[in-house]
């Protein structure tokens, strides 16, 4: 099984990666008038306002949370005092939290897209596989907290952190065998969350890079000038 | 002084009879496509009414245009640049599609292939959006044409507020109406670039026309709530923001708009303002509302003022540019003669398009006895339309600018009549109101004769020296293909639907 767990864990992310970065920018080249939220807010807002907001809120926290809580060396970690049990008690807490959150918004969201005659009319598949595959990897994550509460000790948590952090660092097989041993629910995880860096340039998922946080240091005003 | 020329329009609202040619040349042109059907960037309203979308005007509501903090600081009505983004994930002043209308077809085919049958085949109405049946029809593009639906539903205009005993004007010999041609206002201080998140909305520096760059829109649908005129529609196909281009192709042609064109009531003008953009943020602020008006006044720059052409040239702006602002039929009418006034100041967005407010009622009801006379002017408060509602849709309340262009048109036709019919030149009526002979007869050349050279005075706009034209050469300009092309299969990586087909299958009909 090795070799399995060497292509998923230690070759798939980086084509993945690569996709990610080469189609975005390809996309963002050639095809600009297609990079957008995609929002459907026009023809039913109720349910998008109760659901978005949730799934929204729920999912940035939980993204933050991810990139922080995997990628900060286990070092770093111990010099503010925090061992790694307890770094494990606040990483289930806190998604435990917003994936609930999240997981309330995102099934408004599903039922929205698949209910709402006007909503399904004007969806593309690629929206639906999007909110598909998001809830799969979310109820998945949630599980990983049942997962996690069997053995508090945080010891599961440093193997992946260690995966997370030597394929950062090009240790491939550093990180195989890292990833090697732990739970089939935390691999299934791992591996939609790279498929999900594989969907992002072909989907509505583009518009998390373009947050407007520019804006808030704009002037009001913007004029053109004719060259 | 910082000299700015802008296009700006002016719609005589005496003249227009509602025949709505400019709504449908506007949408053949610009919004045939999916996505856009139930988006008009120009339609007739009749007034009083809500209007379309369901009451615009209404920024409780839609909370559409600037507000005035205590501090004499502006900021966007539905919230500075935190608020908005706070509300990104879901916009809580967003119209719906049914503010608008659901957007419907009929069964035409179905004429053609209708089986024998005692009764006359029908063309069912089927949504645009759903391909679904509707049943019942409930809202329109135009649902409250010549004083459609009740009037405890049209009451509700907004234009309404503080006008006496406004339920007597649902009585049948009460009621009163005026058409409302809408486009997009072109602002001085638009609020919808001021909402834009990704800054994909820009007003040009050279003509003034505002623009959705549509490969920088994101969709976060903030321009729609942000417009208090409600004038950018979302494309729910394309998911980017489309609003009045001001026909710019055309304009830097030197023609006029495809509304202003076709007009038949020859009601549009169209011409160059020139306007002191040092001032924008100064008359757009100011404390009293009924001050916004003559603040704006204020601002628009005098083309034959010697200083003011040294100033436009030290600026760039071309000498055709200022030979066409002096001959500009919109400053004549907005500067000069006063006739022409802003749609709703208190936005404080500084619209650009402007409007003669509606005077014809008067007349007749002079006739019959029935008004109290001032000279030959009639007592204007006594007109069928209530002052205080043309004063709430074009000068913020203020009621002394709208008597004061009323009274002119009137003293113009009393003027042109005694000359005419009883060939006098009755002088004692234009004291009255403050014009000259000169400036009654050009009043009459442009208001009444209204050649087309004298309503549409638009200098090109040079763009060939501008821009390296070479680089353009078979070029597609804005396409929804890759390029020029289309594409050659269905099939798109991207994912974007195709913007050129249509993808709502006809409902068949056993």
């Amino acid at each position: 099984m090795s070799y399995l767990n060497t292509l998923f864990f230690g070759i798939y992310p980086y084509i993945a990666f690569a996709i990610f970065i080469v189609g975005s920018i390809v996309r963002y080249d050639r095809e600009q008038y297609t990079w957008k939220t995609g929002s459907s807010q026009l023809l039913e807002s109720k349910d998008l306002k109760r659901g978005s907001r949730a799934f929204h809120i729920g999912i940035i926290a939980i993204l933050l949370g991810h990139f922080v809580g995997l990628l900060t060396p286990a070092e770093v970690w111990h010099l503010f005092g925090i061992e790694a049990s307890d770094k494990q008690l606040i990483a289930i807490t806190a998604g435990g939290i917003f994936g609930l959150i999240c997981l309330y918004g995102l099934t408004i969201l599903i039922k929205r897209r698949l209910n709402n005659p006007r909503i399904k009319a004007t969806s593309s598949n690629m929206d639906i596989a999007i909110l598909m595959v998001l809830y799969v990897q979310l109820v998945l994550g949630l599980i990983t907290i049942i997962v996690s509460l069997g053995h508090l000790d945080g010891s599961e948590m440093l193997l992946l952190m260690s995966w997370a952090q030597n394929v950062v660092t090009f240790d491939i097989s550093e990180a195989t065998a890292s990833i090697a041993d732990v739970n089939i629910i935390f691999k299934l995880h791992i591996f939609l969350g790279m498929s999900l860096f594989v969907l992002f340039p072909f989907s509505r998922l583009v518009h998390i890079a373009s947050v407007p946080v520019q804006y808030l240091s704009r002037n009001y005003q913007v004029v053109r000038v004719k060259r | 002084m910082k000299v700015r020329a802008q296009i700006g329009m002016v719609l005589n609202l005496d003249k227009c009879i509602g025949c709505h040619t400019c709504s449908i040349t506007c949408k053949n042109v610009w919004t045939s496509r999916e996505g856009v059907e139930y988006a008009w960037f120009n339609n007739v309203e009749t007034k009083p009414g809500i209007g379309y979308p369901k009451e615009w005007e209404n920024q409780d509501k839609y909370n559409g245009g600037w507000k005035r903090n205590k501090n004499g600081s502006l900021e966007p009505r539905q919230g500075n640049r935190r608020r908005l983004l706070a509300n990104i994930f879901a916009n809580p002043d967003l119209p719906e599609i049914d503010d608008y209308y659901e957007p419907f077809d009929f069964d035409y085919q179905h004429l053609h292939n209708a089986p024998d049958s005692k009764h006359q085949p029908v063309a069912r109405p089927r949504s645009l959006i759903t391909g679904q049946r509707m049943e019942k029809i409930n809202w329109g593009p135009n649902w409250e044409e010549i004083l459609g639906t009740e009037f405890s539903e049209r009451k509700k205009d907004k234009n309404f507020d503080e006008v006496v005993q406004k339920d007597i004007y649902g009585q049948f010999e009460k009621t009163f109406m005026m058409y409302l041609p809408r486009l997009c206002e072109h602002c001085i201080n638009p609020a919808c670039v001021a909402s834009c998140p990704s800054g994909a909305i820009y007003k040009r520096e050279e003509d003034g026309i505002v623009l959705i760059d549509q490969d920088k829109c994101r969709g976060w649908r903030m321009c729609v709530s942000g417009c208090p005129y409600k004038k950018i529609y979302y494309n729910w196909k394309s998911g980017k923001s489309e609003k009045c281009i001001f026909c710019f192709p055309r304009i830097e042609a030197g023609q006029p708009t495809v509304c202003a064109e076709t007009c038949v009531g020859r009601i549009r003008y169209l011409g160059v303002l020139l306007y002191d953009a040092d001032r924008v943020e100064e008359v757009a602020s100011v404390p009293n509302e009924h001050d916004l008006y003559p603040a704006q006044l204020s601002m628009f720059l005098d083309p034959s003022d010697p200083e003011v052409i040294a100033a436009a040239r030290a600026e760039g702006i071309p000498d055709s540019w200022l030979e066409s602002a002096r001959q500009s039929p919109v400053y004549k009418m907005a500067v000069d003669w006063k006739v022409a006034l802003p749609l709703h100041p208190e936005y404080r967005t500084l619209p650009m398009v402007w409007y003669v407010p509606p005077l014809s009622p008067i007349q007749t009801a002079v006739k019959a006895g029935h008004i109290g006379m001032n000279g030959v002017i009639p007592d204007l408060k006594s007109q069928r339309i209530p002052m205080r509602y043309l004063a709430n849709l074009l000068t913020a309340g203020d009621e002394r600018p709208v008597i004061h262009a009323l009274e002119r048109m009137i003293a113009m036709r009393a003027f042109k009549r005694a000359q005419q019919v009883e060939g006098v030149e009755d002088l004692a009526v234009l004291k009255q109101v403050g014009l000259t002979v000169n400036q009654v007869e050009e009043m009459y050349r442009y208001m009444a004769i209204a050649n087309y050279e004298d309503r549409f005075v638009i200098p090109t706009s040079h763009k060939a020296y501008a821009a390296n034209a070479y680089d353009m050469k078979s070029g597609c300009g804005f396409s929804f293909g890759n390029g020029c092309s289309d594409g050659g299969n269905s099939v798109n990586l991207f994912g974007n639907k195709k913007q050129t087909v249509r993808q709502i299958i006809p409902v068949e009909i056993k």
